[in-house]
């Protein structure tokens, strides 16, 4: 399976690159004819920061190992652990549990891993720096870089519930799509907030991924993730339903229990009063500048 | 206290009473200070830096250049005085202000997964009117390495994207923040190059260093900054009374000929150091090394390690850095 995804993505790859070629040759936007974004208006300057957002993110193995492959090992392997048990607090198959469980950690992975360590290495390499030198609002950056994270995890989300449909035979009811596609956006904005937010705590590059995972691990394993949380004492389960992990994963699991789906809004409610949180304290306390400066 | 030390403070005074002030500079300080909890990083400085010319702001690490660098260049506020950028005081800049000033900072990794085009590709999209892309690669001397990620560039080659991305947009004033601090010798003639190349443009360009090389060779007027306060101020050719500061003229006697034996006019300006050497301090080396030699040539002394030494740049900035250091 994951053989054939990096088969896949190869090709796709040679084939960008095949095209790539024509296009370096007439280099588009330095010719004096095509106004540059900035003179086209605020959204055209968005979409040309995701459109480099993106091609960075693609060019990164680690964070394209950790954010596209990484759902799909763990679903091979959960699936192929516990077979097709019946599992989790619905009884459902264990491989209709884990595509939505790992449908969750795709969206976190995407939106709050990546995003919160590729935001403290470049705070710190002053890669932020220089941008804020020139002449582009804050918000645009910020934006770009959100809809870059926003793409990534509903493509990877894609993915897994492809991957479970044709390979699994895990069926998501027409009905339930757009209950899947809203707590997922959500979802991803909450993180997005979240990951600004925590940024701000972390002041050195090397430190993020430790951080980051300090966090996220404990939180899967209590949210239902890697394990159904039936099997919880009941005060981790109280606990666990405080943090937005568990939100994000309870609505997706929802869309796939037979004769349900449909959004539930208290978990949209607590993923948006994280993004709120998140939100008031990236604006509080965002910089753009190294945590170590020179005199 | 020296003569420079005193025209400045006259000239301060006289410029404190004529308002409005900075109008026709690109960049015009007044009394800057800077703060950091209780430590002055920064004291009392003016600078005023035309329109077109090449600034180069001297100074010892930790002596104040990236503090004054990064108030002008609108990244820290300041804790008092007056500062005009263009005529825009840098803490309430905009968008508009950003679009005509470039900064190359000191620490900065290249846009990581992008290539040199790419990265220039990206920068050009956030100005109204955007230089050329492959004549802004060309300027830097990348164009063989525009396809190259900016993280597999050298690190000269690294600084040299940063200029780019600077000039990307077009900029009247560029702050070059110790652009080749770190280079190869080589790396930094080419970097020389890239800097005169601006000069051609017309931009007015505001350099910090601590190279005096690099200083004399780039620059129109210099500022040196030590200990958080301006300690001269002038051209590379006058920084410091440079100009008139004595010349060294050195040679070794043979050992049967005495210091007496000098002819009269030199007897006075020499010193000898006990083993032979002697020092003449000149205020007019060409006469006396004339008279130095008319000398030699009447006895049949040959002189062979005679040695006449101009101050350069560099004594005259270890003197002003030094002193500042005792106090």
């Amino acid at each position: 399976m994951i053989l054939l995804v990096r088969w896949l993505y190869r090709r796709y790859r040679r084939a960008r690159e095949a095209n790539a070629v024509p296009t370096s040759v007439v280099p588009q936007s330095s010719s004096p004819a095509s106004a540059s974004a900035a003179s086209r208006g605020l959204l055209a300057l968005v979409l040309h920061q995701t459109r480099f957002d993106l091609r960075a993110f693609m060019r990164n193995k680690q964070g394209r190992y950790f954010t596209l492959i990484l759902p799909l090992v763990l679903l091979v392997l959960f699936v192929g652990l516990f077979g097709n048990n019946r599992i989790g607090p619905d009884h459902v198959k264990a491989s209709t549990y884990y595509v939505p469980g790992l449908s969750a950690l795709a969206v976190i992975a995407a939106t709050f891993t990546n995003l919160v360590i590729s935001l403290t290495a470049q705070r710190e390499g002053g890669v932020l720096k220089r941008r804020r030198a020139a002449p582009v609002p804050a918000w645009v950056l910020i934006a770009g870089r959100s809809l870059t994270a926003m793409i990534v995890s509903l493509a990877t989300l894609t993915v897994l519930l492809a991957v479970g449909r044709f390979a699994y035979g895990v069926d998501l009811p027409a009905s339930s799509i757009p209950a899947v596609a809203l707590t997922a956006i959500v979802g991803s904005a909450s993180f997005c907030a979240l990951a600004y937010a925590l940024s701000t705590q972390i002041h050195a590059a090397d430190a993020a991924q430790p951080m980051v995972q300090a966090i996220v691990l404990p939180l899967y394993l209590v949210s239902g993730i890697f394990i159904p949380n039936v099997n919880l004492p009941g005060w981790l389960r109280h606990l666990a339903e405080l943090f937005p992990v568990q939100h994000l994963a309870d609505g997706l699991h929802h869309a796939y229990i037979p004769g349900q789906g449909g959004v539930v809004w208290s978990d949209l409610a607590v993923l948006a009063l994280w993004a709120a949180a998140g939100l008031a304290i990236a604006l509080w306390r965002f910089t753009w500048t190294p945590a170590t400066t020179t005199v | 206290m020296n003569t420079i030390e005193q025209s400045r403070l006259e000239a301060k005074n006289t410029e404190r009473e004529s308002e409005p002030h900075g109008i026709h500079s690109a960049i015009a300080v007044r009394g800057l200070e800077k703060h950091y909890g209780d430590v002055l990083a920064v004291h009392d400085v003016d600078l005023e830096v035309r329109p077109g010319e090449i600034f180069a702001f001297l100074g010892p690490n930790g002596a104040g250049k990236t503090t004054v660098v990064e108030v002008l260049a609108g990244f820290r506020d300041r804790s008092a005085g007056e500062v005009r950028v263009l005529g825009v005081d840098p803490q309430h800049a905009d968008a508009t202000w950003r679009d005509r000033v470039g900064i190359v900072l000191q620490e900065s990794q290249p846009e990581p997964g992008l290539t040199v085009r790419e990265c220039l590709q990206l920068y050009a999209g956030y100005y109204e009117r955007p230089r050329e892309i492959e004549k802004t690669i060309a300027l830097v001397g990348l164009e063989e390495k525009a396809d190259t990620l900016g993280e597999h560039l050298s690190g000269g080659q690294q600084r040299r994207l940063d200029v780019a991305l600077a000039l990307i947009g077009d900029p009247e004033l560029i702050f070059l923040d110790e652009p080749t601090t770190g280079f190869d010798p080589s790396a930094r003639r080419s970097a020389w190059a890239v800097i005169d190349g601006l000069r051609a443009l017309g931009k007015t360009i505001f350099l910090t260093t601590h190279y005096m090389d690099e200083a004399e060779r780039l620059a129109d007027r210099i500022a040196v900054i030590a200990g958080g306060e301006i300690v001269a101020e002038g051209t590379p050719r006058t920084l410091g009374n440079r100009n008139r500061m004595h010349t060294a003229i050195r040679f070794t006697l043979p050992p049967d000929v005495g210091l007496s034996e000098l002819p009269q006019s030199l007897r006075p300006l020499a010193e000898e150091n006990g083993r032979g050497e002697v020092t003449l301090q000149s205020e007019a080396p060409l006469l006396h090394v004339r008279m130095l030699a008319d000398w030699a040539l009447a006895r049949g002394l040959d002189l062979p390690d005679l040695d006449v030494h101009r101050p350069t740049l560099e004594d005259v900035y270890l003197t002003l850095t030094d002193h500042r250091k005792e106090r």
